[in-house]
């Protein structure tokens, strides 16, 4: 099912929480909404869910205005990061809950609602523990089970709120896998929040980085890697550093010297910053038209050395990555410049 | 009691790490034992001198019998109502934000706080024909005072705080999640209710039921104003236990006391077996 999200806008007693904020979700798609707390992401997935309201804007399931219905009648699975599992019931009874409270015809037999809940937790391969407690479970198997009960329902679209935030690091690598392998399996269109950019760049299709109640940029792991189109994106997802450069001439400076790049078209002369990652920068010999700076400090990063050089009459710090065994990182004197990079106005 | 312990492999339990588990048992079974044991086996010690043909007497005796009935019965009656507004009172309470919601928590409490006899007569003054309720009831042919029914009306008042008071905090753990979970899922309001809500709060419900219970029973204090305490109608139990130690006649007296201590034990005893299963399936 394809999910439309129309200039949606979102306040709690006057206070925004999302600005105009407008996405579109293709059918079977796996979407990740990621951003800090406080960015809103929550609040838009609860959104879809309807669990909340829209202040303003409207949200289509289709071509149908679901906006003005309730979560009960938009048919979505929802998953909480704590699990929300129903204390009292198996975890058989649990599946079943969303299939037993249907009304009428709609209700399958109970024989029949026992064999759909045995075939979801072969699905999440939990298969034999039907008859067990959510107490008698690990936070791993409880995520599995709160899985299987969304999914009972085959619901329209699959909503999962931080589904691993709180599991150990372990635990969480193989369940991200795991989902990606059912959602590959089934085909449910799939949004998941996360604070962690590693999980969303991982698992999902398409990434939404969103701040402050807006969304700043929309696109595949390596796009929202590779060409970050704001300040925000730059820092928030992956590494990055920033030097503030001039532009003058169609070139960018630091200090009074050429850096070797020039300026992309339309940029307005006069102060900017330069990001870039530390990662993707190409080391020289000699300098004319570089940046150049002198190492301040060196340290090892896994497989690679993180380096912070200091550039220019002002002193500014910045770092970039060097291969572990490369000579330069010795020198007092290192020259680079960014393979790929992106000018944004001075703050 | 015959100490056998202490030989051959038989020990406690090795507790936890935190130290002092011999003194503060110690202390709890010295303590108990001096402020309960020693009282009721008294008691039970008493009536044992009656001899078995004259206990049975005096607990076969009509009086006594319709005495322990409305007793019980009436505790009973009153404990169930208030499960169900003392659940409604706290869901209030921690459910909604209105103004003056203090002041009503506070209230709840009073009935804990209030001589019980103060109660017994404010509600006998409310409820007798003349009275400011009563005489609205009289018309429909409902009389409260000085019937079984006043009875349950002082024994709701007298139980209200510990239903409440059971069942609030454990409404106040409940995630709100839990319930947005089962609406996700497509249950209506009275299907998260009954089905989520309701499971969840079984075990504070019947703990709350059964401290209203005991409450119940042993009141006496404002069940005696409002009675009218007429035998074989609207007399309890403990009354009559009075009036036997009045017309010093201390065998029936406590004999009628160690029935009534017997009959709670195994009701308390039945509700927390109840508790316990509850728990274990509830966890």
């Amino acid at each position: 099912m394809e999910v439309r999200v129309v200039n949606v806008r979102k306040e709690f007693e006057l206070f925004p929480a999302l600005h105009d904020v407008s996405l579109d979700i293709r059918s079977g798609e796996l979407i990740a909404l990621l951003g800090p707390s406080g960015s809103g992401k929550t609040t838009l997935l609860r959104l879809i869910a309807g669990l909340e309201r829209p202040t303003k804007g409207a949200i289509f399931f289709g071509d149908e205005d679901a906006s003005q219905k309730s979560i009960q009648e938009r048919n979505v699975g929802f998953v909480f990061q704590h699990y929300a599992l129903f204390r009292h019931m198996t975890v058989a009874d649990n599946i079943g809950f969303g299939l037993k409270v249907r009304h009428g015809a709609a209700r399958p037999s109970a024989q029949e609602i026992r064999r759909r809940a045995s075939e979801l937790l072969d699905l999440v391969q939990l298969s034999g523990l039907e008859k067990r407690y959510p107490a008698q479970l690990s936070g791993g198997q409880r995520q599995r089970v709160a899985l299987a009960r969304a999914m009972a329902i085959e619901p329209k679209v699959l909503l999962l709120d931080e589904p691993f935030g709180a599991l150990d690091a372990q635990v969480r690598r193989e369940l991200r896998r795991w989902l990606r392998e059912i959602h590959d399996a089934t085909g449910h269109t799939t949004v998941f929040v996360t604070h962690d950019q590693e999980e969303a760049l991982e698992l999902a299709d398409r990434v939404v980085v969103m701040s402050q109640g807006r969304i700043e940029q929309v696109g595949s792991a390596d796009e929202i890697y590779d060409i970050p189109n704001s300040p925000f994106v730059y820092n928030f997802v992956g590494e990055s550093s920033s030097l503030p450069v001039k532009v003058e001439g169609g070139e960018l400076w630091i200090a009074d010297r050429p850096i070797g790049l020039s300026a992309p078209q339309g940029a307005p002369s006069g102060e900017a910053l330069l990001y870039f990652r530390p990662h993707d920068v190409e080391l020289l010999e000699g300098c004319s038209g570089c940046i150049a700076g002198t190492v301040a400090a060196s340290r090892r990063v896994a497989g690679t050395r993180r380096v912070e050089l200091e550039v220019g009459g002002e002193r500014q710090r910045v770092e970039i990555e060097l291969p572990v065994d490369h000579p330069a990182a010795q020198k007092s004197r290192v020259a680079f410049r960014p393979r790929r990079w992106k000018l944004f106005p001075a703050a | 009691m015959t100490t056998a312990p202490a030989q051959a492999g038989w020990r406690f339990r090795q507790p936890s790490v935190i130290p002092g588990f011999g003194l503060t048992l110690g202390f709890s079974l010295a303590y108990l034992t001096l402020i309960i044991l020693i009282p009721l086996s008294g008691l039970v010690w008493r009536s044992a001198a009656l001899g078995w043909t004259d206990f049975w007497a005096i607990v076969a005796d009509r009086r006594t019998l319709n005495a322990l009935k409305i007793s019980f019965g009436t505790a009973f009656i009153a404990a169930a109502v208030n499960v169900v507004f003392g659940t409604i009172v706290a869901w209030v309470l921690v459910r909604y934000r209105f103004p003056g919601r203090r002041i009503a928590d506070a209230m709840v409490d009073l009935p804990f706080a209030l001589p019980t006899a103060v109660a017994g007569i404010a509600l006998t003054t409310l409820y007798a024909p003349n009275g400011w309720i009563g005489q609205l009831l009289m018309p429909l042919g409902i009389k409260v005072a000085y019937t079984p029914l006043g009875i349950v009306v002082a024994l709701v008042f007298i139980g209200l705080p510990f239903v409440v008071r059971t069942v609030q905090p454990i409404m106040e753990e409940i995630d709100r999640e839990v319930e947005e979970a089962a609406a996700s899922l497509g249950a209506s309001r009275f299907q998260i209710i009954t089905r989520v809500l309701f499971p969840g709060l079984a075990p504070a419900i019947i703990t709350g039921f059964a401290l209203a219970f005991a409450r119940g029973v042993g009141e006496y204090g404002s069940v005696i104003f409002i009675a009218g305490n007429l035998p074989f109608k609207s007399e309890i139990a403990p009354l009559l236990i009075v009036i036997r130690l009045e017309e010093y006649n201390y065998e029936a007296a406590t004999a009628i006391a160690a029935i009534m201590l017997a009959l709670s034990f195994v009701m308390l005893l039945v509700v927390n077996l109840a508790q316990t299963w509850s728990r274990k399936r509830y966890g």
